[in-house]
């Protein structure tokens, strides 16, 4: 069998057969890559922590470049909600885990690819030795507690983490805990407090955001696997991507000496809880503390109530965008304008306070508590969400 | 005093009457944030916590400098200058 091998042999495990010439022809032919980047790429081995939004294509141009060992750590199935940028997945797959339905995709585009599913959560427990098989961590979580032990766990390891995060249509991209380079949390030593900062699935996204984010992060793992840790790296820098202006702004990253995991003189050497760190016990919600010991309305009782034509204020406290896609003809007025504008509500009348799933509205609660409100205050459990559920299934769903 | 342009974040746009970004006079960095605070109380909670700090999750650049490695809230600023607000952001996955 005809086989091209590297000529300076740094990756002399490796071949290319034929088909893999033919496949990565256009790799071949450019110097930066050549036979020997090409091997390199076919000897290296890439744990891409996420199937969803960043791992979508993350894994398809990595798989597609001739990346030989591909490892994906997901857990989630694929919902119809995710099919707006999550383009490993598609239609059909609606109902199938993630991993599945990436492995179907992935093996698909490049069969020589070697797939290493890992159905699982990321944890303190399995991290370490996850990390240990692969060369380069690639992180396309979107939760706080999986982003600092992915840091943690690199850093602990020596293994860069390839690093990108999205909210609505912004972005920032990074390479972190890289040998003389600064980790994530010489960025930012602590998390928020949960509530603080909105999800995906609070906040939204833009469709195409993951793609951008995404392929930056590709193209960094790709970087790293030809040259090595070099200043045209995205080490030690902030990318900031801004979709709707097109803009790209950069900021610099320095390694903090005081930096509990990588700095001179860490305190942190093992993994630790990071939902404790990110001020989340256990297995609660982020929020859960705060809806205990407040009155919560079931949606029947609610549809019971409006039906019986009882005095019962309903507020909706979502977005305008939001009411536009479904409303319970609620007076609405968005959280985040929900003290400002109190003066519009009468303090001592009868209210279910409603959001899209109840936590925003359990805010609402807690701010009109605190304003000094007297009437009695609902929270609709499980939002316009169970109401869709639960009493109306005509009712649009996002 | 110097006029600088304050970029607000996304995340914090609800509390910013929706801006992206607010010109403000000042001479330090310091200034800017407290100018840019009392126009939007609500960004104050945001940013800082109740003892005044400015929370751990929130960087501050001078145009493309962390505020932490230079004179921190002292930092002067000049003409034309552009502070950024930096939180952190974890989506991606969902
Ligand atoms: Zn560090």
């Amino acid at each position: 069998m005809t086989t091209a091998t590297s000529a300076s042999g740094s990756a002399a495990t490796a071949t290319l057969n034929n088909e893999e010439v033919l496949r990565y022809s256009r790799h071949l032919i450019m110097p930066e890559v050549g036979m020997e980047g090409q091997l390199k790429l076919k000897a290296a081995k890439v744990l891409c922590i996420g199937a969803g939004g960043l791992g979508s294509p993350l894994a398809l141009y990595l798989a597609a470049a001739g990346v030989g060992t591909l490892g994906m750590v997901d857990f989630d199935v694929v919902d119809y909600s995710n099919l707006q940028r999550q383009i490993l997945h598609h239609t059909p797959d609606v109902g199938r885990k993630k991993l599945d339905s990436a492995g179907d995709k992935l093996l698909a585009m490049n069969p020589f690819l070697h797939l290493k599913k890992y159905d699982t959560m990321l944890t303190s427990a399995n991290a370490l030795d996850l990390f240990k098989e692969y060369d380069i961590v690639a992180d396309g979580t979107d939760n706080f507690a999986t982003r600092y032990l992915v840091n943690d766990a690199c850093v602990l390891s020596g293994k860069p983490n390839v690093y990108a995060s999205i909210f609505r249509f912004e972005g920032q991209a990074s390479v972190f805990g890289t040998k003389d380079g600064p980790c994530y949390r010489c960025l930012y030593p602590e998390p928020p407090p949960p509530g603080l900062v909105p999800s995906c699935a609070e906040g939204g996204v833009l469709g195409i955001l993951p793609g951008l984010l995404g392929v930056i992060q590709a193209t960094e793992v790709i970087k790293l696997i030809l040259n090595g840790e070099t200043k045209d790296s995205l080490i030690g820098r902030l990318l900031l991507v801004d979709a709707f202006a097109m803009k790209f702004r950069e900021l610099k990253l320095r390694k903090n000496s005081e930096c509990p995991v990588c700095g001179t003189h860490p305190t942190v050497t093992g993994l630790i809880d990071y939902n404790e760190f990110c001020g989340i016990r256990g297995e609660e919600k982020p929020m859960s503390a705060l809806v205990g010991g407040m009155p919560e309305m079931e949606v029947t009782e609610l549809k019971r109530r409006v039906d019986a034509k009882e005095d019962l204020f309903v507020l909706d406290v979502r977005e305008p965008h939001e009411y536009q896609i479904c409303n319970l003809h609620g007076h609405l007025i968005p959280l985040g304008e929900i003290e400002k504008r109190a003066g519009e509500l009468d303090p001592a009348r009868e209210m279910v306070v409603h959001c899209k799933a109840g936590v925003r509205s359990a805010k609402a609660i807690a701010a009109l508590q605190q304003l000094g409100f007297t009437g009695k205050l609902h929270n609709l459990k499980g939002g316009i969400m169970a109401w869709a559920d639960q009493v109306d299934p005509t009712m649009p769903k996002y | 005093m110097s006029q600088i342009k304050v970029q607000i974040p996304t995340p914090l746009r609800q509390y910013s009457d929706k801006k992206d970004s607010v010109e403000v006079e000042a001479t330090t960095v310091g200034e800017a944030m407290k100018a840019i605070t009392t126009a939007h109380p609500d960004l104050r909670r945001h940013l800082y916590t109740d003892e005044g700090k400015l929370r751990a999750f929130v960087n501050l650049y001078l145009n493309e400098e962390d505020i932490r490695y230079m004179q921190k809230e002292a930092t002067e600023v000049k003409d034309g200058d552009t502070l950024y607000i930096v939180p952190s952001i974890a989506g991606g996955r969902g």
